[in-house]
């Protein structure tokens, strides 16, 4: 298994209190696999994956508990300096707006060369040929050219194919992409995607994919995670979750994407809002929110249940939830 | 987020006047910050969000020690310019030569200066120049200002560009050279020339921020709204650009008061201040400067009590921004 | 950029002209130098208006004004009341407080620049806090304060350099006053530097370079430093300027034949083409540190750059 992430526990801690922003969440990636993170913003799948890149703003952060194991190694127990080493190098990330995560003052060559200059000591000149190899490999147009401009100088979609350059410069095992599409038109959304998925294959890398997205999910993910409140709630394989949710959070996100052949009906909304993580209610976290809550769901947490081989549901009512759907 | 900020605004805010200028520039380039904040409080919400940010700024304010020891330092020092017998009995002006040069001692607490002046004295009288200059500067700055950056704001167009360049030629003018060329010609023994002189050159401070303010104040959909609903040009700009300015003015004005205050110390140490028989703590120190080998106490005392002075305001001012500007907390 | 130049360049003449007519009008309108000649004595009022139609006094002031920048721009800036030609006056006294400066400025950069990082690195440490404090401490003591008591504490109790500066100013005796010149400014750049450093540090072009792996040296220098620099640039930019105007108080206190020293004699004599030749001189200054700065800014920031 190429990442292992077990029971992993985030914290932060601000003046107003403890957010208890991921409580023990398991999920792992093979090589050449795409694992879809699913959630609402506040779930805790963008703080599970900079932990994992050991970006975590620290403090206010905090992992108080967990393993991340890379390639057979802890993550966790490694020195500051060695974790370096393997951030850009073995696992990359791309962020959702590209324009605010490049550097304005430093042209896109620069900022790719800059990936081969540290961690291979390569000559600036060497680099620079790296760099316009990297934006052609990626199709942005007339690289050679481009290569000394800045960011600001690129429309969305080819800022985004820079960011994608940029993680894969190195040809890391891993590439963790938040919300890499978000930002872009719906048009440039589909390219880009493929882009990233074309790759993928080519090198053979692990993908996580965190997005709130469903369309995009189906396209390219082999499983999928889905995140509440700092937990995960269900795991499944990618067809499984489509043909019938385990839990009725998974369900309500499924319900809520508009469909053709529904055309005229209202949109199914899952009613209230996240919970505040400062207090994240009793019992199973959704239980607010859902239509199928009992008591037994506002005193207990519902254990991540096994219903397949390779899916868990942390429904108290996975079983009901599975029939209905 | 790096594109969101214009950086020749930063350009134009950072230019500093001489010396005592400079902390007013300083403190408006970061009091437009604030008032450019996005989705900051004084950006651009309805009225409701504007109360609590006050709302909030005072909770924050409450807590704030600096907050607290510069408002009582400022208490007290208003309380001492207005009634000074309250904690001086003496006539700062009635000087014995006879007792120059003392070192403290009963009946002269700081000793006495080269006339034997009474320097406990006529520290404590210092107050009251030092405090109404600087209270009369800062309002007239802030009056005009306002109403010029105001105008230039609303009208725009060739109003704005006038306003503008005019404001950029005060900006050019040294503030310490200006006050020696224009208060050396003016002399009077009253602060207002002073004074006068600090309006002229200060209110492109402020005319910028209100300048701002109503801009801004004018792109939001709810002012454009309110005008599409037919609201009056006057209405709309008290309504709604008002609640917008307040905040930044008064944190520049704030610390400009102590700037200010600075300011005349600087001028009256150099002679073209306040003139005897008004007792300024620049005319003493300068006095004190020509025997601080022997004498240091003499410069000390009136160089202190002008130091607290200028830091109570610009204190006060720094826990205001930072209590109105949640950005930076 | 050539064209940004010259729309900046533009920009400027309005101000300049602005500038120094404000100054022309307050030497001569307000005061009256043939007055000034006489000193304490009455003139006789023949003798005054002989003189006053020598040195063309009585004009319409516009006219005045036209006729003396049309000098200043043949190099001509008139003679001082005593003779002696102003732009020699200029020539011995603007090298001192060029060096002066200069002192200052590299002080400001180098102290208020690593204080700043320092202190928006620790952001909400003790070293954070306290900085802060003592900044505020440093602007609220004026310029004339600190430099006595900096004058008395080093070159009077401890004897370590000379309290006052020699005729030609040699750098070594210039440290001293350049700290206290410096210091307002040092403050006033820490400060900046600060919140920029600290603001900078969330932003998410440098989350990136962390995630990149570069070394945190790497990331500070070369990703928030560039960035965070740039309006701690303009500040110092313009401050040159400022620094040079503001530098009278300084060279009173360590009696530095600079700038500041001739002008303050001008004015307290009256001597009307002095002042307003160096006052000029000032203007020009400040606003072509300005010019210098808007440049710098665009050659930081590519932004502006190719807007």
């Amino acid at each position: 298994m190429l990442l292992e992430v077990r029971d992993l526990q985030v914290e932060f801690r601000t003046r107003d209190g403890v957010a208890k922003a991921v409580n023990g969440v398991t999920y792992e990636v093979d090589a050449g696999e795409t694992l879809a993170v699913l959630g609402e913003s506040g779930s805790g799948k963008s703080v599970t994956a900079q932990a994992i890149m050991g970006i975590l703003d620290m403090p206010p952060g905090k992992i108080t508990g967990g393993e991340i194991l890379f390639q057979g190694k802890d993550l966790l127990k490694l020195k500051e300096d060695e974790r370096r080493k393997v951030r850009g190098a073995e696992m990359a990330m791309i962020f959702q707006d590209a324009l605010s995560s490049l550097n304005p003052v430093l042209s896109v060559g620069d900022q790719l060369a800059e990936m081969f200059i540290v961690h291979r000591g390569m000559s600036k000149k060497d680099a620079k040929l790296k760099a316009i190899e990297l934006m052609d490999r990626v199709r942005i147009p007339a690289a050679k050219e481009r290569v000394g401009q800045y960011p600001h100088q690129f429309s969305g979609g080819m800022r985004q194919r820079i960011m994608i350059a940029m993680a894969l410069a190195l040809e890391p095992a891993l590439i963790i992409a938040d919300e890499p599409t978000t930002a872009l038109d719906v048009t440039v959304q589909a390219q880009v995607m493929d882009l990233l998925a074309e790759l993928q294959r080519e090198l053979n890398m692990g993908l996580i994919l965190i997005t709130h997205d469903l369309g995009v999910v189906a396209d390219v993910a082999d499983k999928i995670a889905v995140m509440y409140a700092g937990r995960i709630v269900e795991r499944a394989p990618v067809h499984d979750i489509y043909k019938a949710p385990a839990h009725p959070y998974t369900k309500g996100l499924l319900e809520s994407i508009p469909r053709l052949d529904q055309k005229g009906q209202e949109l199914y909304a899952i009613k209230g809002l996240p919970p505040n993580l400062m207090a994240i209610p009793p019992g199973c976290a959704f239980n607010p929110r859902c239509p199928r809550a009992q008591d037994v769901c506002r005193t207990d947490v519902p254990p991540l249940a096994q219903v397949t081989e390779e899916r868990q549901s942390a429904c108290h009512f996975w079983k009901e939830t599975l029939r209905d759907a | 987020m790096p594109e969101a900020y214009d950086p020749k605004d930063v350009s134009k805010d950072a230019i500093a006047p001489t010396g005592a200028g400079g902390a007013m520039d300083l403190a408006m380039s970061e009091a437009e910050t604030l008032e450019k904040t996005p989705g900051g409080p004084l950006g651009t919400g309805p009225q409701e969000k504007a109360r609590s940010l006050w709302t909030d700024a005072w909770q924050q304010l409450r807590r704030n020690p600096v907050f607290i020891i510069s408002s009582l330092l400022i208490f007290f020092l208003v309380l001492i310019s207005i009634w000074p017998q309250l904690i001086a009995s003496g006539d700062p002006n009635s000087c014995q030569l006879a007792d120059a040069h003392q070192s403290s001692g009963p009946g002269h607490p700081f000793g006495t200066d080269a006339q034997g002046c009474d320097v406990y004295t006529r520290t404590v009288y210092g107050a009251r120049a030092s405090i109404s200059v600087g209270i009369c500067a800062t309002l007239g700055v802030a009056i005009l200002g306002s109403i010029m950056g105001g105008l230039a704001g609303f009208f725009g167009g060739w109003w704005d560009g006038l306003l503008s360049r005019l404001a950029d030629v005060f900006f050019a003018i040294p503030v310490v050279l200006g006050g020696l060329v224009f208060l050396s010609v003016v002399v009077s023994s009253t602060i207002w020339p002073v004074v006068g002189f600090m309006i002229l050159l200060g209110w492109p401070q402020i005319s910028r921020i209100a300048r701002g303010a109503v801009i801004t104040a004018k792109q939001n959909d709810y002012v454009q709204a309110a005008r599409a609903l037919g609201a009056s040009n006057t209405r709309m700009l008290l309504r709604h650009v008002t609640p917008n300015a307040v905040a930044p003015v008064i944190v520049v004005a704030t610390i400009a008061l102590g700037t200010y205050i600075a300011l005349e110390a600087t001028l009256s140490y150099l002679g073209v201040g306040l003139r005897p028989p008004t007792v300024s703590w620049g005319i003493d120190i300068s006095n004190a400067s020509n025997y601080i080998r022997n004498y240091p106490h003499e410069l000390l005392w009136p160089a202190g009590a002008l130091s607290i002075t200028v830091l109570a305001f610009i204190m006060l001012g720094d826990a205001v921004r930072d209590a109105l500007d949640p950005k930076l907390r | 950029m050539g064209r940004y130049v010259i729309r900046r360049l533009f920009q400027m003449i309005p101000v300049f002209i602005g500038a120094t007519f404000l100054i022309f009008v307050m030497v001569y309108a307000l005061g009256d130098p043939v007055a000034a000649l006489f000193g304490d004595k009455a003139p006789d009022p023949a003798t005054a208006a002989r003189i006053r139609e020598d040195l063309g006094l009585d004009k319409p002031l516009w006219q005045q004004y036209l006729h003396y920048m049309g000098n200043i721009f043949r190099g001509d800036f008139g003679t001082a009341f005593n003779g002696q030609k102003v732009t020699e006056l200029m020539a011995t006294a603007f090298p001192v407080t060029a060096k002066l400066t200069f002192v200052a400025i590299v002080i400001e950069i180098i102290v208020g620049i690593a204080l700043g990082v320092v202190s928006g690195l620790k952001r909400g440490r003790p070293l954070d806090t306290s900085l802060l404090v003592l900044t505020l401490i440093v602007i609220s003591v004026p310029t004339f304060v600190s430099g006595y008591l900096l004058q008395y504490l080093f070159g009077l109790k401890l004897g370590w350099v000379r309290p006052t500066v020699s005729t030609d100013a040699p750098l070594n005796e210039l440290i001293l006053p350049g700290i206290v010149l410096a210091l307002v400014s040092l403050a006033y750049v820490t400060r900046l530097t600060r919140t920029s450093i600290a603001e900078n540090a969330r932003a998410d072009y440098v989350r990136t370079a962390v995630a990149k792996g570069l070394p945190r040296r790497r990331v500070i220098t070369k990703h928030l430093l560039r960035n965070s620099l740039i309006p701690v640039v303009t500040f110092i930019g313009a401050d040159i300027g400022a620094l040079m105007g503001g530098a009278i108080v300084t060279e009173r206190i360590f009696n530095i034949h600079g700038v500041g020293y001739q002008l303050y004699n001008g004015i307290l004599r009256g001597n009307t083409p002095t002042v307003v030749g160096f006052v000029t001189i000032l203007v020009i200054v400040f606003l072509v540190a300005n010019l210098l700065v808007d440049l710098l800014y665009a050659v930081l920031d590519p932004r502006i750059r190719y807007a």
